[in-house]
């Protein structure tokens, strides 16, 4: 049986894959796929504990990840065409609107 | 409430006049506006008529409820009508509703004249509550409230900066005078521990003995506050100046009513300086210095407006001389014939002054007997009345005044001459203005004088016939009317002394005319040579003794520096902007600082997010675990 640190250190590589691309990409589309990266990430230690204690309660929050995963993919998008449109750019650092 | 008298309704009509014209007024018609704020006084005046006539015991008392409960402090909303509120009522309320008629001719061309008339009504409501309450602190209300009044009024043509100055040292110079009406009630508080003059006069009724001391103290403090009111030395300085206000402003409130609270304070409070032979003397003091002193500045006034302001302030003397004889009876008499023939004169010249343009130097004026009959009859009923001719009402008063100052023993003769003297100069100033004003020829000839509309005349004429009748009813029949209220002194006296005494004031008052007579019509340049010849004395009257500008010296100025250097420069921009400043300081570094955090750039936010989450993480792992590789064993543990 594969230990299940293993899968955790998969878990853990996966996040910081997603963190560091988060980080150092510059076009928003490649942000937003690190943001997935690191949601899958976490999703895989959650089926992790859920297959290791044999409860469901983790798979169930996966499933909850996966569908808000989706929507704000959906919503995600969308306000990444609207950006563009706008700015007909897609790098983050000229997106700073918020900034006084 | 169990009043059948409706005694609260004379204050709350005018009040509802000032609400209706102060809030509707400028969209309102003027003819509506007029109607109401009339209306409001007549009505105040029909309320009190029907109480003079109601068959009620005196003094009757209307309590409308609490005011403030607070331990044994226990002060009402109550009401006395007696023969003193009684006389003080019909003045204000009659004497003002003519003057609301006269405004509404002399102020129909003016800007604001709801606004105008909105003031007028909330006088009248104060005015009258400070003459009906029935506790110091209610009385108190009714005073502060004169005064706003009195300061909104003397601040109409605010736009003019000598007005909105005016109506300041008014306010200012009343603060001074109501401070000591303040403590003087907090020492009552303290010593009788009611507010009440019911209670204090009961209070003080049982115990005969009490003299002196605590009383004097009290009764002094009332004094200040009745000095400030009503322009007494040494507070008398804002009245000369709160001319700037509407001419029949001056009337009703400089020259009728208000300024005349301070004796009907002392007057109901008498039981309290009766107390106090010392108080009584430095009222009796006051007066008569004040009568002589406004007197001679009045000889050499051009402005006619000044000339009886002056005249006011004398006159007002002669009531705290009466007051401080123990005459109050005399004192309260003069006040109401003064409310007459002065109300007449500021109203006489607010005709003039009308008819002229505006204009108010004695100076330009003359010959104006011609083309202002009605109102030169009229000015001549006052002056002459002023002047103290039988058989005119302050012959009367005045008369009642000097004789109980004569009799009155110690240094009663002293003060006597006083007023005899002051009867002279009054009647010289009041001849010269006459004079200067309607006597001769006209000495300006760009000016085109024209009779005022009836509303101005029509309150004239009225005033004159009281000027002429309103001392009729007789000293003594007065003063027994008001006994029950303040007191009866009988004095010593005799037909003979009475006689003489009459005879003696009207000399003066003859010697007064004749001066005047050979000055102004007889040789009308040898005024002017006159004053040239004795400059000095005549300088010094005509800067009122430099009176404004000691004051400024002695207590403006250092309080200016105080308040500059001090109040000013050491604790408002040193201690406080300092401290704000500081703390303001510290807030912008910080702010500063922070302030590179929000660069905009979402990958540094999201960087300082990972940073945090990262720290977290640490902070939780580092007490379980020394070193890295324990997370192995530790998780392999968990796994089996």
């Amino acid at each position: 049986m594969i230990p299940l640190s293993w899968y955790l250190l998969l878990s853990a590589a996966l996040f910081c894959l997603g963190v560091i691309g988060f980080l150092i990409k510059r076009n928003l589309i490649t942000v937003f796929m690190s943001i997935e990266l690191m949601l899958n990430g976490v999703n895989l230690s959650f089926v992790t504990f859920a297959h290791q204690w044999h409860l469901v309660k983790g798979q169930i929050f996966v499933f909850f990840v996966m569908v808000v995963a989706a929507a704000e993919a959906a919503v995600g998008l969308a306000i990444i065409i609207a950006v563009f449109r706008a700015r007909s750019t897609l790098a983050v650092d000229r997106i700073d609107l918020m900034k006084l | 409430m169990n009043g059948s008298l409706h005694l609260w309704l004379i204050p709350l009509l005018p009040f509802a006049g000032f609400l209706i014209n102060g809030i509707l007024g400028r969209r309102l018609p003027k003819t509506i506006v007029t109607a109401i704020a009339l209306l409001a006084p007549l009505a105040s005046f029909g309320v009190v008529l029907n109480a003079v006539f109601s068959p009620v015991d005196k003094p009757y008392v209307e309590t409308f409820g609490h005011w403030i409960n607070a331990g044994t402090l226990n002060v009402d909303f109550s009401f006395v009508f007696d023969q003193l509120s009684l006389v003080m009522l019909l003045v204000v309320t009659g004497v003002g509703f003519l003057i609301h008629i006269y405004s509404a001719g002399y102020m129909a061309h003016e800007d604001g004249y709801a606004r105008y008339f909105s003031y007028l009504n909330l006088f009248m409501f104060f005015m009258t509550v400070l003459v009906l309450a029935g506790n110091a602190l209610l009385m108190f209300v009714g005073w502060e409230g004169v005064g706003l009044a009195s300061y909104l009024l003397i601040g109409f043509w605010f736009q003019k900066t000598s007005a909105a100055d005016a109506g300041k040292k008014a306010f200012v110079v009343n603060r001074i005078g109501d401070f000591g009406f303040l403590i003087g009630m907090f020492l009552l508080l303290a010593n009788f521990g009611s507010l009440s003059f019911s209670v204090i006069a009961a209070e003080l009724a049982v115990k005969p003995a009490w003299t002196g001391g605590i009383l004097t103290a009290i009764a002094l403090c009332l004094l200040v506050g009745a000095t400030g009111k009503s322009a007494q030395l040494p507070l008398y300085v804002w009245l000369p100046d709160a001319m700037e206000g509407p001419t029949p402003v001056s009337a009703l409130i400089h020259a009728a009513t208000m300024v005349t609270a301070g004796v009907y304070m002392i007057a109901r409070t008498h039981f309290l300086f009766d107390r106090s032979p010392f108080a009584l003397t430095t009222v009796a003091i006051v007066g008569a210095a004040t009568a002589l002193f406004a007197a001679t500045i009045a000889l050499v006034q051009t402005d006619i407006k000044r000339v009886l302001a002056y005249s006011t302030v004398s006159q007002l003397g002669y009531m705290f001389l009466g007051c401080g004889v123990a005459a109050y009876s005399a004192a309260i008499f003069h006040l109401m014939t003064h409310a007459f023939f002065k109300a007449l004169l500021f109203l006489a010249a607010g005709s003039v002054i009308h008819g002229l343009g505006g204009e108010q130097d004695l100076r330009k004026m003359g010959g104006l007997r011609k083309s202002m009959p009605v109102t030169f009859w009229t000015m001549t009923v006052a002056v002459f009345a002023i002047a103290g001719f039988p058989p005119l009402a302050a012959f009367f008063s005045k008369d009642a005044i000097l004789s109980a100052a004569f009799l009155s023993g110690g240094s009663g003769k002293i003060f006597w001459f006083v007023g005899l003297f002051t009867a002279l100069l009054t009647s010289f100033y009041m001849f010269r203005l006459w004079y200067l004003a309607f006597m001769g020829d006209s000495r300006s000839h760009d000016i085109h004088a024209h009779e005022s509309p009836w509303s101005m005349l029509g309150p004239l004429v009225l005033l004159a016939l009281l000027s002429i009748g309103g001392g009729w009813i007789g000293m003594e029949r007065f003063a027994a009317y008001l006994a029950p209220a303040v007191g009866a002194r009988s004095l010593e006296s005799s037909n003979i002394l009475d006689w003489t005494l009459s005879g003696l004031a009207v000399a003066a008052a003859l010697i007064g005319l004749l001066i005047a007579d050979r000055l102004y019509r007889a040789r009308p340049e040898s005024a002017s040579q006159l004053a040239k010849s004795m400059s000095g004395p005549y300088n010094l009257l005509a800067h009122k003794y430099w009176v404004d500008e000691i004051y400024g010296v002695v207590i403006v100025k250092p309080l200016m520096l105080v308040s500059k250097f001090i109040l000013e420069w050491i604790v408002d921009i040193g201690i406080l902007s300092g401290l704000v400043w500081t703390l303001g300081g510290i807030a912008t570094l910080v702010g500063a600082i922070l302030q590179r955090w929000q660069s905009g750039n979402m990958r540094s936010y999201a960087a300082w997010l990972a940073a945090g989450a990262a720290a977290l993480l640490l902070l939780v792992l580092v007490p379980w675990s020394a070193v890295l590789a324990n997370v192995g064993i530790h998780l392999n543990m968990a796994g089996h």
